[in-house]
């Protein structure tokens, strides 16, 4: 999966549009991907996303991490929150937040890649297309 | 307590004196009188800074705000803003920043926070939700703004939102800044000098509650709606590729570009200091604020002497005070010039002026080498800019006087500067010279700040209706100065409705889905006359001889006609001045002294002001 992360500004909204649409609240740490900013030391920013990779899944202890329709997802009721999918991720791309007890990662609903003003996330709405 | 929409519910108070943290629940009549941001500013700092307080000791209180719209599912719902009694003008000054700062104060559960008295030692603020802390930071003391967000965003992570103040706040020069993602700046009536006189060197916030909101199917139609029209609009890319440093080109090619100290309006260089060059000389990365699709934040590069820096800008009033009304060469030159006053943490409008106010000095011989230290303080030369702010930011040599604003610094000199010190109310004028745009004038003279052009930007007005035109132009300017600090209220930057045109419809429709209450835009109106009405009841209460002398443009606007350019001769007069005034007075309901009168007050809900400025003897 190839972010166009040259076009990224940081504006943050697809973590925002996130929270939105996935818990019905404005919280943007309450979201499955992050805008890092490595203005300071590279000039630029980065995305961090879940790539589907699937990794997690058998890191998880207790099974409550499958893959269905190319689309990584974890089930809230099987969760324990160990945390142990959390550290395994090799792209750090799933996100503890102190009101939710798992952690929170992309669901592929594709709303952050069709409000991105600069396209920077139509990968992501590719997985969608694959997931639906 | 009940949920408040739109908010998060609590206002926090801190006192660096006693260190002191307390919680305040945010009070229904504050929220439904004064909506947020500038309106919470105004309220706190006309109720609870007494008369007289000096503006540098620590009885003045510094009110950070955001709004209800700050941090909420929307285009760009990213202003703070920062109120205090103003050193720059000893009246109400209040200053606002984007980024990415407004949203995280309200994620952290707090709609603004008011700090108050002066800490023992060099500190920062540290809020992570309910941990709230005064850490302090004596190492970053004397550091400069930018550097100082890279230390603490290297000691507390990326997700900490940081507002920071340079050398040039710590010293209490009149027009330091506040200074926050980098490149974005409180920078107007030396918000950064209240801060540096707390002793308080950052505030450092993160936060991951959420904000409630009323409606959230309603907002998410709206916002989709307001997200998609932008998305369509032709323009938005050229906002996109220049931002703000579009504007150059423009308002030289109109005659409103401040040259050589407001000499002239029209900068024969200006293509070397256009939005074009910008982007294809300097430009590295475009960099947005808190959920905007115009990210007019441009991160550029400068060389100077052998050193390369990086810096967010110039945008346009960079461009035009530092730019053009010193005479630089090179967008480059101008950048670079930038990145000395962002982390000295001085204002760009008032350095830019600043400078440029010596250098018509230096060349018309007011004040000599002698005086500079040395500096050939000449039109053009990035060397002396450079040196210049330094002395300003250390307030050493000329740069003493100068760290007074440039009436303080005309007071200084003498040799009849104060004529071309640019200046209303003590704070320098920014990036529009308004010989021929008579309603910009007017909203010059009468911003409430100082000369600012943000309260109401009405030189479009002038060029629609006619440049001569003075009739009826008292009435847009007082329409626009409730119209545009509403968005400074809401804590939601207004580029997207001035510059790509979105309805004020989409803000109208916003208000009751994310509040839940039902006031219309017209109600909204009512507020910011409100909140203008308040500040100038600040003014009123605070000395008794304020009024209308206040409201006076230096004497070059009425006194030298325009020398070249596309308005080449045009002038304006004394008379026009006075009809101007008398003009807008009138429809505000203030006598032609300027002073409100308590019927206008009590109309507007504000009997508790009327009778106390009664009793003082200040109106009738």
């Amino acid at each position: 999966m190839k972010l166009d992360l040259d076009r990224c500004t940081g504006c943050k909204l697809c973590q925002l549009v996130c929270s939105v649409v996935n818990f019905g609240e404005n919280n943007p740490k309450k979201a499955g991907i992050r805008v890092v900013s490595r203005l300071f030391t590279d000039a630029r920013y980065d995305v961090v996303v879940c790539d589907q990779c699937g990794v997690c899944i058998d890191a998880c202890p207790v099974g409550a991490i499958s893959m269905e329709d190319d689309v990584v997802r974890i089930d809230p009721d099987m969760c324990t929150n160990c945390g142990v999918c959390v550290e395994t991720c090799p792209n750090g791309a799933l996100f503890s937040h102190p009101d939710v007890d798992y952690p929170i990662k992309c669901v592929a609903c594709g709303e952050c890649a069709r409000l991105c003003p600069r396209g920077v996330l139509d990968a992501l709405a590719d997985v969608r297309k694959v997931a639906s | 307590m009940r949920e408040m929409h739109g908010y998060a519910g609590t206002i926090l108070r801190v006192n660096l004196s006693t260190g002191t943290v307390s919680r305040e629940p945010l009070a229904e009549d504050l929220v439904s009188d004064y909506i947020g941001g500038r309106g919470f500013g105004a309220h706190f700092v006309y109720r609870e800074v007494p008369p007289g307080a000096d503006p540098l000791g620590p009885g003045n209180k510094l009110v950070v705000a955001a709004g209800p719209f700050s941090g909420v599912f929307l285009p760009s719902g990213a202003k703070t803003n920062f109120s205090a009694k103003s050193p720059a003008t000893g009246l109400y000054g209040d200053s606002n920043i984007g980024g990415h700062l407004a949203g995280e104060l309200k994620y952290a559960g707090y709609d603004a926070i008011i700090v108050e008295g002066r800490a023992p030692v060099p500190s920062y603020l540290f809020i992570e939700d309910d941990k709230v802390e005064v850490r302090p930071c004596e190492k970053l003391w004397g550091m400069g703004a930018i550097k100082t967000e890279k230390a603490l965003k290297d000691e507390l992570g990326d997700e900490f939102q940081i507002a920071t103040i340079g050398p040039a706040g710590e010293n209490g020069v009149v027009f330091a800044s506040v200074n926050h993602d980098i490149g974005r700046q409180a920078g107007r009536c030396g918000m950064g000098a209240v801060m540096g006189s707390k002793n308080l060197k950052a505030i450092a916030v993160r936060g991951t509650k959420s904000v409630p909101v009323a409606d959230m199917a309603g907002l998410r139609k709206v916002a989709d709606e307001m997200f998609s029209a932008l998305a369509a609009n032709p323009a938005l890319k050229v906002w996109q590729d220049q931002g703000l440093a579009q504007v150059t080109t423009w308002s030289n090619s109109i005659g409103a570009l401040p040259t050589r100290n407001f000499r002239q309006n029209f900068y024969e260089n200006a293509e070397a200091l256009s939005g074009e060059r910008m982007r294809s000389d300097i430009h590295v990365r475009d960099k947005a604020c808190f959920a905007c699709p115009m990210a007019t934040g441009k991160y550029c590069r400068a060389r100077y002497r052998g050193e390369t820096v990086f810096l967010e800008g110039p945008e346009y009033e960079t461009t035009a005070l530092i730019g053009s009304n010193c005479a630089l060469g090179s967008i480059e030159e101008v950048a670079y010039a930038n990145y000395m006053c962002d982390e000295l943490g001085l204002d760009t409008i008032s350095g830019g002026s600043a400078v440029a106010f010596t250098m018509e000095c230096f060349e018309r011989g007011i004040i000599t080498k002698e005086d500079t230290g040395g500096i050939e303080a000449r039109f053009g030369s990035l060397d002396a800019f450079v040196e210049i702010v330094k002395l300003i930011a250390a307030r050493k040599g000329i740069g003493e006087p100068l760290s007074r604003g440039v009436r303080a610094a005309a007071a200084a000199w003498g040799g009849g500067s104060e004529d071309f010190a640019i200046q209303v109310k003590g704070l320098e004028w920014s990036g529009y010279e308004s010989r021929g745009a008579p309603s910009m004038m007017l909203a010059y003279m009468t911003c409430d700040i100082g000369a600012h052009h943000n309260r109401a930007w009405s030189i479009t007005h002038d060029i629609a209706v006619g440049r001569n035109v003075i009739d009826g132009k008292a009435a847009k300017v007082i329409e626009l100065q409730h119209v545009r600090p509403l968005f400074d209220c809401l804590g939601v930057c207004r580029l997207q409705w001035v510059e790509l045109g979105l309805p004020l419809e989409y803000y109208a429709r916003l208000y009751p889905a994310v509040t839940g209450r039902q006031d219309t835009w017209d109600d909204l109106l009512v507020k910011s006359e409100r909140i203008w009405n308040l500040v100038r009841a600040f003014g009123v209460r605070e000395r008794a001889d304020f009024g209308r002398a206040d409201d006076q443009p230096p004497r070059r606007f009425y006194t030298e006609p325009v020398p070249d350019g596309p308005l080449a001769r045009s002038r304006i007069t004394r008379e026009d001045l006075d009809r101007l005034l008398d003009e807008y007075y009138d429809l505000r309901g203030w006598d032609r002294n300027g002073r409100p009168t308590a019927k206008t007050l009590e109309r507007l809900g504000l009997g508790d002001v009327a009778a106390e400025l009664l009793a003082m003897g200040r109106i009738s």
